[in-house]
């Protein structure tokens, strides 16, 4: 007895050392993380701060972007809008196609079938984002020139209020429209997979019951599994506009590159991402032009900031 | 026995490549960057240079405002650009400004059923184009210009530079010269705020554009529309003439050159003369007068590519369409050499050191 105690507390205070070292690991760890973030923030404001000193608060609703030396203007509401349209149209386009993807891949495949579309989807999200630019580019661009801006142009131009949104003097191809169906196409992985896995997850006594109780597969689907992973679908849905927000070399190849404000889906315009990506290499340190850049990137920050606290909020009662 | 073999061979493979790598790093590597505008001909200097001197040309072409960045913050050993700097700008950041080759930009178009070098421009319609005010390729103004063709019922996409570019700095030059309201309006730099159109990156970008959208009409330098063989137009020029995007008359245009100015900044756009193609520029080299200690081997090599360039290097431009400086230039560059210095104080080049 006396001999396994004195073992015991030999072992524990060898032990202790270990434990120590790899808690303060763990706790550098996070730290890191908390530590660049704030840096990021630090350096994005800061470096910002010259661009908001000169035009004031009127920086981020101004349209102007005049690099010419001498006149020099610069507004972030092009990139802005920019941003959010094309991310919230690539929600649009995409989220209906993951829950269909989903729906298909839980409900509806024969099992030999749900393994290779599975892993066709995760393929998908595996494909570096230049080449969906290129993709887009040399394939889609030339789509919506020629078969779909003429006839939607007009065919939904007709309508009264809206119609000013389907037609456009740019026949280039590269438009929001083409940025949103490239970012759509990017972020459908994430969010088919994430809805996937967690419409599997359901118990399966939910389901059964409500088939019990005579429910159709789609009042199953909206009455009970879209419920019940209400989370995380949201979550996927945010994670997915996350990426849609800060992406860049496929937008850039595909948006047209215009910092003006587009009047239509077939305009060409800018995103954050775009314009800080064609015009930072060239921006001379220190200059308005490279602070206006870094304070663009702030306000992306700031954006995304939003869209997280946004979805924590949608979130909040099941957190409780 | 049989891993152990195994182990043995891809060591001595290994070993192998290392030895092999370390032979061909005897060749001395040179980094410059900037404008798009001249690097075919610098491309093919540069494989020429490998074998004949061992000089090996690293070139970025990210734009000319990319490159006076990147030598501002000496993380090359040179920049290129085709707006010339102003003698303040050189002094402030200690660099050197040399021509290298002289380019024309010409404007590019997709219309189908038009020919190469068929189409004819005015300043007047190219400047209407760009701003705006012509929206379709069938407009009065440009039918009257050209009555034998049948110009198409397009809308007209202009295609500009999204990045910051010489290229662009050039062409918004002429439009100033040729326009008032371009002047006041956006003006001649390296980016500017165009009123219609869509960006494209890099020469390489709007040649692209261009020829995968009708209608579209875009700038660019010679040698692009030359090897994608994409169609150019006719421009009126100062003295009246429509002429054409050749050899001819951009020589007309580089013999006026007057290399006198401050920084080798003659200015070649929109001169006087019945051949002269209007929108001729030089396009020019940024060297560092006072590299650091680990750059100056670099420097010296840079003087040494652009020395042999200045000797051998006139076939391959011209083949490219660019016009090579004339020889008394060569001569009034390397003096200005001089003037690069390593941290001693004494000067890199040497006529010798060649």
């Amino acid at each position: 007895m006396q001999q396994a105690a004195s073992t015991a507390v030999e072992r524990k205070s060898i032990g202790t050392t270990g434990d120590t070292i790899f808690e303060w690991m763990c706790r550098g760890a996070g730290l890191l993380v908390l530590v660049t973030l704030g840096a990021i923030i630090i350096t994005l404001f800061v470096g910002g701060l010259p661009a908001f000193r000169q035009f004031g608060l009127e920086f981020i609703w101004s349209t102007d972007w005049q690099p010419v030396e001498g006149r020099e203007s610069y507004g972030a509401a092009v990139a802005v809008l920019g941003t959010i349209i094309s991310a919230i149209l690539a929600i649009i386009f995409a989220v209906p196609v993951a829950f269909g993807i989903a729906f298909y891949l839980t409900e509806l495949a024969p099992p030999w079938l749900k393994r290779p579309v599975g892993t066709a989807i995760e393929l998908l999200a595996a494909v570096p984002s230049i080449i969906f630019g290129m993709w887009g580019l040399f394939v889609l661009v030339p789509i919506i020139q020629s078969r779909i801006q003429i006839p939607f142009g007009e065919t939904l131009g007709a309508i009264p209020l809206i119609g000013g949104l389907f037609q456009s003097t740019n026949f280039a191809g590269t438009s929001l429209f083409a940025a949103a169906l490239v970012l759509a196409i990017m972020i459908l992985p994430f969010i088919a997979a994430t809805m996937r896995d967690v419409f599997e997850q359901v118990p399966p006594v939910y389901k059964e019951s409500a088939y019990g109780l005579g429910a159709t597969r789609w009042e199953v689907m909206t009455g009970v599994v879209i419920p019940y992973t209400r989370i995380s679908v949201v979550g996927g849905i945010m994670l997915g506009l996350g990426r849609a927000l800060g992406e860049t070399m496929a937008v850039t190849f595909v948006i047209g590159n215009a910092n003006r404000l587009a009047s239509s889906l077939f305009d060409p315009t800018t995103t954050i991402a775009s314009v800080v990506a064609m015009e930072f290499p060239e921006s001379l340190m220190g200059s308005l032009k490279q602070s206006s850049l870094l304070a663009l990137g702030f306000l992306l920050f700031v954006i995304s900031f939003v869209v997280l606290a946004v979805s924590r909020w949608l979130l909040r009662p099941r957190l409780k | 026995m049989n891993r152990r073999s195994l182990l043995a061979l891809g060591g001595a493979a290994a070993a192998l490549c290392v030895s092999g790598r370390d032979a061909i790093a005897q060749q001395v590597q040179i980094t410059g960057a900037g404008a798009t505008f001249p690097r075919p001909v610098y491309e093919r200097w540069g494989q020429a240079a490998r074998e004949a001197i061992g000089v090996q040309l690293n070139y970025q072409s990210i734009g000319s405002g990319g490159g006076i960045n990147q030598i501002t913050n000496r993380t090359v050993d040179f920049g290129a650009t085709d707006a010339p700097r102003t003698e303040a700008q050189l002094r402030e950041s200690n660099l050197i400004q040399f021509p290298t080759v002289m380019g024309s930009v010409v404007l590019i178009v997709n219309l189908p059923g038009v020919a190469d070098n068929a189409l004819r421009l005015t300043p007047e319609t190219l400047v209407d184009i760009f701003a705006g005010r012509i929206t379709r390729w069938n407009d009065s103004r440009l039918a009257e210009l050209n009555r034998e063709l049948r110009l198409p019922n397009l809308p007209v996409s202009p295609v500009y530079r999204a990045d910051a570019s010489g290229t662009t700095f050039v062409f918004t030059t002429y439009l100033s010269r040729v326009a008032e309201t371009w002047r006041t309006g956006p003006g001649a730099a390296t980016s500017v705020q165009w009123p219609v159109g869509s960006g494209a990156r890099g020469n390489e970008g709007v040649s692209n554009t261009v020829r995968n959208t009708p209608g579209a009409i875009g700038y660019t330098e010679n040698a692009y529309a030359t090897v994608n063989r994409l169609i150019t137009t006719q421009l009126q020029n100062k003295s009246g003439r429509f002429v054409t995007p050749v050899m001819a008359s951009f020589q007309a245009a580089a013999a006026q050159a007057d290399w006198s100015r401050p920084g080798f900044a003659a200015d070649l756009v929109d001169l006087n003369g019945n051949d002269v193609w209007p929108i001729v520029s030089p396009t020019f080299i940024l060297l560092p007068t006072n590299p650091a200690a680990d750059r100056v081997e670099g420097s010296r090599q840079t003087m040494r590519f652009f020395d042999w360039a200045f000797r051998n290097g006139a076939e391959a431009a011209r083949r490219l369409e660019y016009i090579p400086v004339p020889d008394a230039v060569h001569t009034a560059v390397r003096a200005t050499w001089s003037a690069v210095r390593n941290p001693g104080g004494s000067p890199i080049w040497t006529p010798s050191a060649a």
